[in-house]
């Protein structure tokens, strides 16, 4: 019966952990998702990667595509400086039918994404990382063998207007981690379009 | 005197501004307001209880949510009880796609549109529990406050609103 009670309270534990998703210092999970291309990325795929861009992204979404130039721009950036973006829908496409991974490719192919953008079919990787909404960042970056979550939260403090911006909270994240500093602040809220799931 | 006009002169000023930022469409009115401005309603202390949900024309479960808030302002309009929505569309599209939505919807609730783009600001400062995804709701009344993350239907939100009625 303890023990019972004891597996269930681990069990309870782990759910909760679970739904959280990670939170800055956490070691972030690889994965393997399918690109607008047909093929699968991974973040093994980047050896020389010092880490990612990973942003939780759609189709639909205004406040996403009010950033999507932003993004491009991101990955221009600082995939040479060695933090490529890596976007991926983690919309459920029978919830919100204008998240399918066929409309992901036309808007891939319309906006010339230079990045990956991939579909978490099944929400797999979704629960890992804990994103709510659309578009959300977690900044990731290579201690060792590991990618470790450096930054969470949203892209700047403008999503009307890029050229209003005041805080840039991504860019200089990245830039602290180049100069081998800590990202200041490492967590960012913003509003935006919640990942849609089955109820 | 000097100050009597002056005090008449920003009068007129604050009033203009104020008007300026109401804006119309076939006689509906939203108003267009800054964190600042509109902070004060989600600390009213009074014995009425307020649902203050935040929403936007193009969120598609904060649409369908919003038949369950008209029915909750219509069915307890007796008593006291105050729907919010707090639009947050793009500030430009007030006049194109909000109005003639809350007018297609026949909305009787209160709508403003919030307009301040530093949310990592205000977020927490509407709930510290709120990632800033929409919908989100803030209900409280004398001795209560409670934030949901989530699409309500009718019994649920009912089901915490009738308790705080008695």
């Amino acid at each position: 019966m303890k023990r019972a009670s004891i597996f269930l309270g681990i069990l309870f534990l782990a759910a909760a952990g679970f739904t959280q998703g990670y939170q800055v210092g956490d070691v972030a999970g690889d994965f393997r998702l399918k690109n607008v291309d047909g093929k699968y990325v991974s973040m093994s795929d980047y050896p020389d990667a010092k880490g990612f861009i990973v942003i939780f992204s759609c189709n639909h979404c205004p406040y996403v595509v009010a950033y999507e130039d932003r993004m491009i721009a991101l990955h221009q950036e600082y995939a040479a400086k060695g933090f490529p973006v890596i976007a991926i829908n983690a919309n459920d496409p029978e919830v919100q039918p204008q998240d399918s991974y066929e409309l992901m490719q036309e808007r891939a192919r319309e906006k010339g994404f230079p990045f990956p953008y991939v579909f978490d079919e099944g929400q797999k990787v979704l629960p890992l990382y804990g994103a709510t909404r659309t578009p959300h960042v977690f900044l990731l970056e290579r201690v060792g063998d590991e990618l470790k979550v450096a930054y969470i939260g949203a892209i700047d403090d403008n999503y009307q207007d890029a050229s209003q911006v005041k805080e840039k909270y991504l860019a200089n994240a990245i830039e602290a981690l180049i100069k081998g500093k800590r990202p200041e602040p490492d967590f960012t809220r913003a509003i935006g379009c919640t990942i849609k799931k089955k109820s | 005197m000097t100050k009597k006009i002056l005090l008449g002169f920003s009068l007129v000023v604050s009033l203009l501004t104020m008007i300026n930022k109401v804006y119309a469409v076939d006689g509906r009115a939203i108003r267009k307001v800054s964190f600042d401005e509109f902070e004060p309603r989600l600390h009213l202390e009074n014995d009425t209880i307020y649902v203050v949900n935040f929403w936007a024309t193009w969120c598609a479960p904060c649409v369908r949510e919003i038949p369950v808030f008209e029915t909750i302002q219509e069915q307890y309009k007796d008593q006291k009880v105050k729907v919010l929505l707090v639009s947050l569309d793009f500030p430009n599209q007030l006049e194109s796609r909000v109005i003639p939505f809350v007018d297609r919807m026949g909305m009787k609730s209160e709508v403003v549109l919030l307009d301040d783009t530093d949310s990592n600001r205000w977020i927490p400062l509407v709930s510290e529990e709120w990632t800033g995804a929409i919908p989100a709701t803030v209900i409280f009344a004398r001795g209560f406050r409670g934030f949901y993350e989530q699409e309500f239907h009718l019994e649920e939100l009912e089901s915490i609103i009738k308790p705080l009625l008695n």
